[in-house]
């Protein structure tokens, strides 16, 4: 009865640490103490591990307990390390055997009954305890599923404090994950492409961006169909590889929405912040330990940004090093944590702020004046990156009287993006990109040239001074996209004079 | 304090002096009383002044002897101390601060001595 030695893990962004959770009991005046550079929600195991501890009838020691979080020096913070505080109590008690200990990784919050409770962040922890070596995990059984994502690590989920100790002196056993059968899609969006009628052009813009992954900006009038519209770019993206939808799960994990995935969910993210958002929503933060935002949800997803020009101007901003870098990097006190966050934005934004301008019918009311100021509010670094401007007409009674085809259903077009995308994969493979939003303008224009003649416009508009050397760029960009989906070899005429007219103006709002 | 806690008190402290004695400590004050409180037993082995706290329980229903020696008992323990050597005239001496945990139960008598608890 002295000394004993658990591990966890503890969670930094989505970078992990293992945790030494060391207790020593000596005879002395009792008191439990904890150190090792505990916070607040932290230091109140103590007072959760005694009771649990108590009421599973194992009792505490009326003596000195000292519980050493180690490294000493890193902040650790919530409740995730009750489970191992109170299973290495119990081995110094020798009420468990100490052996079993030494490659396992414990993970969970206690109830005052001794009961465990899930916490966030669990997919990365058991990510971390595999690549740190360790063969086994326990955690709350509402984690279970999640943990059980992971491959080449045991993972056990135990109901109660109880129940692990049994399991540890081969008293009992501990719950396995089901088997997962395979990635299973979760059930089929109620959002289809075929549901937009009358916005033909549009749908083929959006279908551009889907194959290419191009980032793109809709402006158009309120209830021409933008939200709608963008809603179903989900739809028509390929499924996320499996190590993509771990990605994915392991930024929810942390997000802690509550949600016990019971399976990998490969369905591409979307997410819509309100414009109202913080830009600390947005890309992450928060208190203390930074927590990932709407970009990182949004990872290898869709994030769209309705009324783009009704966000704060620093937020919007805040934008450019994600859609840089494909992740974001943020300071906190509590330390600072990286997220990724490679997503596919889409702008949604109305011609100017009473949203009337450009319409037949109706009038725009706002003063020269106030139309600049709100289109002011995009700066160009973040409008450079978007490929595509679309311009949402509104829908005129033809199309709702079905006097116009309907497009595509989302299995057509995703069916179209996919040989598109195979298409890209295959140039690009030699050039370390998938996607060609993703080529940089000196390749476009050297190894992966195309014919003077199909450039013949395109070079025209440059001399002219209509378009600037980065706007040539984006619509070779996008020329190759067009070509991909209509799986010709490389792009011609045609194909150029598409993307210049999907590329629109250098101005969002095409004036 | 009822009679019946008090006798438990005294008989636990007996208990607690016959053990030091056999210890081999030699007691040179019992309940010895100044302004604010009382040191149960003051104590010496070997050149060092022991002081002892001493608790007396009957059952473990509300946690052992010793979870009712609080920091601010130990504190008040300390201040005693000092005024004992001030009024017996002692310094330059080691001291040491003991609790003795005493558990009456069924007849059977249970010493718990912890060193150096201060």
């Amino acid at each position: 009865m002295s000394l004993a030695k658990t591990f966890s893990v503890g969670l930094y962004g989505l970078s992990g640490t293992v945790i030494e959770v060391e207790t020593d009991i000596s005879s002395q005046l009792p008191s439990f103490t904890l150190v090792g550079l505990p916070d607040a929600s932290l230091s109140e195991a103590t007072a959760r591990v005694r009771a649990a501890c108590t009421n599973s009838g194992f009792g505490f020691p009326s003596k000195k307990v000292v519980v050493n979080l180690s490294p000493a020096a890193v902040p650790k913070s919530g409740s995730a390390f009750d489970l191992a505080i109170a299973t290495s109590i119990l081995a110094a008690m020798e009420v468990v055997p100490k052996q079993p200990l030494e490659r396992l990784c414990i993970i969970g919050e206690l109830g005052l009954d001794g009961s465990l409770r899930q916490v966030p962040g669990v997919l990365p922890m058991v990510m971390h305890a595999r690549q740190s070596g360790f063969t086994g995990v326990v955690c709350p059984l509402g984690n279970l599923s999640e943990a059980g994502m992971v491959d080449g690590i045991q993972v056990l989920g135990a109901a109660n404090l109880r129940s692990i100790v049994d399991w540890l002196n081969d008293r009992g056993v501990l719950e396995e994950p089901l088997q997962l059968s395979d990635l299973n899609p979760s059930t089929p969006s109620p959002l289809d492409l075929a549901q937009v009628i009358g916005q033909n052009q549009a749908v083929e813009g959006l279908i551009v961006a889907a194959a290419g992954g191009h980032h793109i900006a809709m402006v158009g009038a309120p209830g021409a169909g933008k939200t709608m519209l963008a809603e179903r770019l989900p739809s028509i993206l390929p499924a996320l590889s499996t190590e993509q939808a771990l990605e994915v799960a392991a930024i929810e994990s942390i997000a802690g929405n509550g949600q016990a995935a019971l399976n990998l969910d490969t369905t591409p993210r979307f997410q819509a912040p309100h414009h109202s958002s913080s830009t600390a929503a947005l890309i992450g933060g928060g208190t203390g330990m930074p927590r990932p935002g709407a970009v990182s949800k949004a990872h290898h997803g869709v994030l769209f940004l309705d009324e783009a020009l009704e966000f704060h101007g620093h937020s919007l901003d805040s934008l450019r090093e994600p859609l840089e870098s494909g992740k974001v990097l943020i300071n906190r006190s509590g330390g600072s944590a990286t997220f990724p966050a490679r997503f596919q934005l889409v702008l949604a934004a109305n011609p100017c702020p009473c949203g009337l301008s450009g319409l037949a019918d109706r009038d725009c009311t706002c003063s020269a004046m106030a139309i600049r100021r709100y289109t002011n509010r995009l700066s160009g670094p973040v409008l450079d990156r978007i490929d595509i401007r679309l311009a949402i007409k509104p829908v005129s009674l033809g199309a709702n009287l079905g006097l116009f085809d309907t497009g595509p259903s989302s299995a057509e077009a995703l069916a179209r993006v996919v040989r598109a995308r195979e298409g890209a994969v295959e140039r690009l493979a030699g050039f370390g990109y998938r996607l060609n939003s993703e080529v940089p303008g000196p390749v476009l224009r050297g190894r992966l040239g195309i014919g003077a003649k199909a450039l013949k416009d395109l070079d025209r508009m440059l001399m002219a001074g209509k378009t600037s050397m980065r706007g040539y760029d984006r619509c070779l960009r996008l020329a190759w996209t067009i070509a991909d989906l209509e799986g010709v070899k490389q792009p011609g005429p045609d194909q150029v004079r598409i993307a210049v007219a999907l590329r629109g103006t250098d101005n969002l709002l095409g004036a | 304090m009822t009679d019946a806690r008090q006798w438990l008190g005294r008989y636990g402290e007996d208990r607690a002096c016959e053990y030091l004695v056999g210890q081999g400590y030699q007691i040179l004050d019992r309940n010895w009383r100044y302004r604010e409180g009382e040191l149960d037993i003051v104590c010496v082995q070997r050149g060092t002044l022991v002081f002892v706290e001493v608790k007396t329980r009957t059952s473990l229903a509300t946690g052992s002897p010793f979870d009712a020696i609080t920091k601010t008992k130990l504190a008040r323990l300390r201040r005693l101390a000092a005024s004992w050597c001030a009024n017996r005239q002692v310094s330059n001496s080691q001291v040491r601060f003991d609790a003795i945990g005493v558990l009456v139960r069924g007849g059977r008598v249970t010493i718990e001595h912890l060193k150096q608890v201060l």
